[in-house]
C-alpha cells in the first residue's frame, strides 16, 4: 500500500490533480479493506446457524441469520458480569492515571532540571518492562495485603501500568502548545498555575482525551494482568472470560466464540464512540483555526 | 492551587524563568509550583513501580518458587547461567525480535500513509476515519480470536477467497505451519497496533502549520518537498516516540499471540514474553522467570540508550 502525500499544489494542471485524487481514494479503499475484512467476518460467524458453519465452502454473509450463538455464549459463560468488571477497572484506571498525569507531563516540558530529566528517561525505561518482571514482584505483593483476585488490585496496577504511558502522550501535546501564550497570560499578571489552568489546559483538551481515551482502551484491552492476578470466573474481566471459550488444542465452538467475542466489543466501542467526537471536534477546531 | 497562587500572585510562567529571588528558591531546579505539580505521579511511580521493580530485579538472584516448601535463598548468578544454556529461551529472543522489528516497522509506514490520507479532504473521510478506529476499540483477545477465524483452515474465509481466486488449490492451516505461523502472526500485529499509531501521527498532523504548507505552495515546493520541509519537522517528535513505544510494546507483547497460537507451533511464535509466562505462573519458577525478565530489560536498555540520548539532546535544543 502506498504511502499517500498532501494535495498538488493547485497551479498543477487538473488532469494530474485528478490522476492524485484518484489515487488516494484507491489506497483509502485498500486500507478499509485491509481494515473491515477479519471485522465484517466475526460479525458474519456471529449471526451463522451451524449448519453454515460447518459448511465446506463459506459465504461471506450468514443465509439464515440467527441469534443462536449469543445464546449459547450467554449460556456458556459469565459475560455480562466480565463486562461490567472490565468497565469499572478500565474507566476508574484512565480518570485517575490523567488526572495525575497532566500536571507532570506540563512540568516536566516546561521546567528544565535534573527531575524533569530523569523523569523522563523513566519514562522510557518503565515502558521496557517486560511485565513478567514486574506482574511476579506485585503478585506477591497484592498476595501479603490480600488484593489478589479483587478489582481494587487491578485498578492500582492499571493506574501505574498506566502512567508514564499516559505522561509520554501528554508531553508532546503540551510541547505543541506555544510557550509564548503563557508567556503573554504572565504579561497581564497570571500565575504559572493560573496560565495552566486557563491558558494551556483548554488548548490540551483534544490532547487530554485522546489521552483518556488511550488509558481506558489499554486498560479494557489489558489481558495479561488480569489473566495473572484474577482467578474467580465473577471477578474476571472480559478478556480473560473470552479466553474460556478457547478450549483445548483449537476444539473451540466458532459460533459462540465469535457471538461472545462481538459482545466483549460493544461496550468499549459505545464508550470510544462518546468519546471520538469530542476528539474529532478538537481536531476540527485545530483545523478551521489554521 | 489556591495556596501556590497567593503565595506568587504575579510571576511569570514562560520559558527562560526570570531571575529573581523565587527563582533561586529552586530545588533541584523546579520551583514550589512545579513540585507541587509533579508529586501526584511521582509518588505513585516511586511506590508502586519502582519499588516492585527492583524487588523483581532482586528475585532473579534467588530460586524463588510458587508455594515454595523450605522458602526462597539467594543463589546468585545460577539463574544466569542457566540462562545462558538454554537454548529455547534464545530462540525466543531472536523469535521476539523479529517480531517487534517486522511489526513496528510495518506498523509506522501503514500508519503514516493512513494518516496522511485522513488528513485530507477526501469524500467519506468521516466514515473512514471511525471504521480506521474501531481496531482500536477492540480487546487484543478478540482481535487475535477474530484473526483464528480469518485463518480456520477449514471454515476461514481467507482460503476460501484464495481457493475462489485460484491462488491456492488446498486449504492453508497459516497458524499450525512452521514456516507460516509468524508471518501469519505479524499481520495480526500490525493490523492491531495500526489504528493507535495513526491516532498518534494524525494529532501530529494537526499541529502541522497549514500557512507554512500554503506558502510552501505559492513558493512552488512539491508534494514531497513539502512533506519533508513542513509536515516533517513538525511530526518528528511525535513520531520518534510513537515508534520507539510501539517497539518495545511489540517487543513485550503476550495477549495476541497467546490467543493466536499460545507460542505453536513448535515455539515458532513463542515470545520471550510467552515463556516467562509459562515459566513463572505455569511451572512456578519465579526466580529464573525473573532471570529472563532481567534479560529482556537488559538487552532493550542497550538498543533504546541511543534513542534516549537522542531524545535527551533534542529536548535540550
Amino acid at each position: 500500500m502506498s504511502t499517500a502525500l498532501p494535495p498538488r499544489p493547485a497551479r498543477r494542471r487538473s488532469a494530474k490533480r485528478a490522476a492524485g485524487r484518484t489515487g488516494q481514494y484507491l489506497a483509502l479503499v485498500c486500507y478499509l479493506v485491509f481494515l473491515g475484512f477479519p471485522l465484517l467476518w466475526l460479525l458474519s460467524t456471529a449471526f451463522k446457524s451451524p449448519q453454515e458453519l460447518g459448511s465446506v465452502d463459506p459465504t461471506w454473509l450468514p443465509v439464515h441469520p440467527t441469534l443462536e450463538n449469543f445464546r449459547s455464549a450467554l449460556d456458556q459463560q459469565p459475560l455480562v458480569r466480565s463486562a461490567l468488571n472490565s468497565l469499572i477497572v478500565a474507566s476508574v484506571a484512565a480518570v485517575v492515571s490523567v488526572t495525575v498525569a497532566v500536571p507532570a507531563a506540563y512540568v516536566m516540558v516546561r521546567f528544565r532540571s535534573m527531575v524533569t530529566k530523569v523523569g523522563t528517561g523513566w519514562i522510557l525505561v518503565s515502558q521496557m518492562f517486560p511485565f513478567v518482571l514486574i506482574i511476579i514482584p506485585l503478585f506477591l505483593v497484592l498476595k501479603n495485603v490480600h488484593l489478589i483476585d479483587s478489582l481494587p488490585g487491578l485498578i492500582i496496577v492499571y493506574v501505574v501500568w498506566n502512567l508514564p504511558f499516559a505522561l509520554w502522550m501528554l508531553q508532546g501535546y503540551v510541547k505543541a502548545v506555544p510557550a509564548s501564550l503563557e508567556e503573554a497570560a504572565a504579561m497581564d499578571g497570571a500565575s504559572r498555575l493560573r496560565a495552566l489552568r486557563s491558558v494551556v489546559l483548554p488548548l490540551l483538551m483534544p490532547g487530554l482525551v485522546a489521552t483518556l481515551m488511550f488509558s481506558f482502551v489499554t486498560a479494557w484491552n489489558e489481558f495479561f494482568f488480569a489473566l495473572v492476578l484474577l482467578k474467580s470466573p465473577e471477578k474476571q474481566t472480559m478478556s480473560v472470560i473470552l479466553t474460556h471459550f478457547l478450549g483445548a488444542e483449537g476444539a473451540a465452538d466458532l459460533g459462540p466464540l465469535a457471538a461472545a467475542s462481538v459482545l466483549a466489543t460493544v461496550p468499549s466501542l459505545l464508550f470510544f464512540a462518546f468519546l471520538q467526537r469530542r476528539l474529532v471536534g478538537g481536531m476540527m477546531s485545530g483545523a478551521v483555526k489554521g | 492551587m489556591r495556596a501556590g497562587l497567593a503565595a506568587r500572585p504575579s510571576r511569570g510562567a514562560g520559558t527562560p524563568p526570570p531571575r529573581t529571588a523565587a527563582a533561586r528558591r529552586r530545588v533541584l531546579g523546579l520551583d514550589k509550583d512545579g513540585w507541587f505539580l509533579l508529586l501526584p505521579a511521582l509518588v505513585p511511580i516511586l511506590v508502586l513501580s519502582v519499588g516492585p521493580l527492583l524487588y523483581g530485579l532482586s528475585l532473579a538472584f534467588t530460586n524463588a518458587q510458587s508455594g515454595a516448601v523450605h522458602g526462597t535463598s539467594l543463589t546468585g548468578l545460577e539463574n544466569f547461567a542457566n540462562l545462558r544454556l538454554d537454548s529455547l529461551f534464545w530462540e525466543s529472543f531472536k523469535i521476539g525480535l523479529i517480531w517487534a522489528v517486522s511489526v513496528t516497522a510495518l506498523q509506522f509506514l501503514m500508519s503514516l500513509g493512513l494518516a496522511l490520507l485522513l488528513n485530507q479532504n477526501l469524500r467519506m473521510r468521516w466514515l473512514a476515519r471511525t471504521l480506521a478506529l474501531v481496531p482500536w476499540a477492540m480487546p487484543e483477545v478478540v482481535i487475535g480470536i477474530m484473526w483464528r477465524l480469518v485463518y480456520n483452515s477449514d471454515a476461514g474465509i481467507l482460503n476460501s477467497t484464495l481457493r475462489h481466486l485460484h491462488l491456492i488449490s488446498t486449504n492453508i492451516d497459516w497458524l499450525s505451519d512452521l514456516s507460516l505461523a509468524l508471518p501469519a502472526v505479524i499481520v495480526v500485529g500490525v493490523w492491531a497496533g495500526m489504528p493507535q499509531t495513526t491516532v498518534v501521527l494524525l494529532a501530529g498532523l494537526q499541529n502541522v502549520p497549514l500557512e507554512l504548507h500554503e506558502a510552501a505552495a505559492i513558493d512552488g515546493a512539491g508534494t514531497w518537498r513539502r512533506f519533508m520541509t513542513v509536515t516533517w519537522p513538525t511530526l518528528k517528535p511525535v513520531v520518534f516516540s510513537i515508534t520507539a513505544l510501539n517497539f518495545i510494546w511489540n517487543f513485550n507483547s503476550f495477549g495476541l499471540v497467546y490467543v493466536l497460537t499460545n507460542g505453536g507451533p513448535g515455539g515458532a511464535t513463542r515470545l520471550p514474553m510467552l515463556f516467562a509466562y509459562d515459566e513463572a505462573f505455569r511451572y512456578g519458577q519465579f526466580g529464573y522467570a525473573a532471570a529472563m525478565g532481567f534479560v529482556m530489560i537488559a538487552v532493550i536498555a542497550v538498543l533504546l540508550t541511543v534513542f534516549l540520548r537522542n531524545r535527551l539532546k533534542e529536548d535540550d535544543q
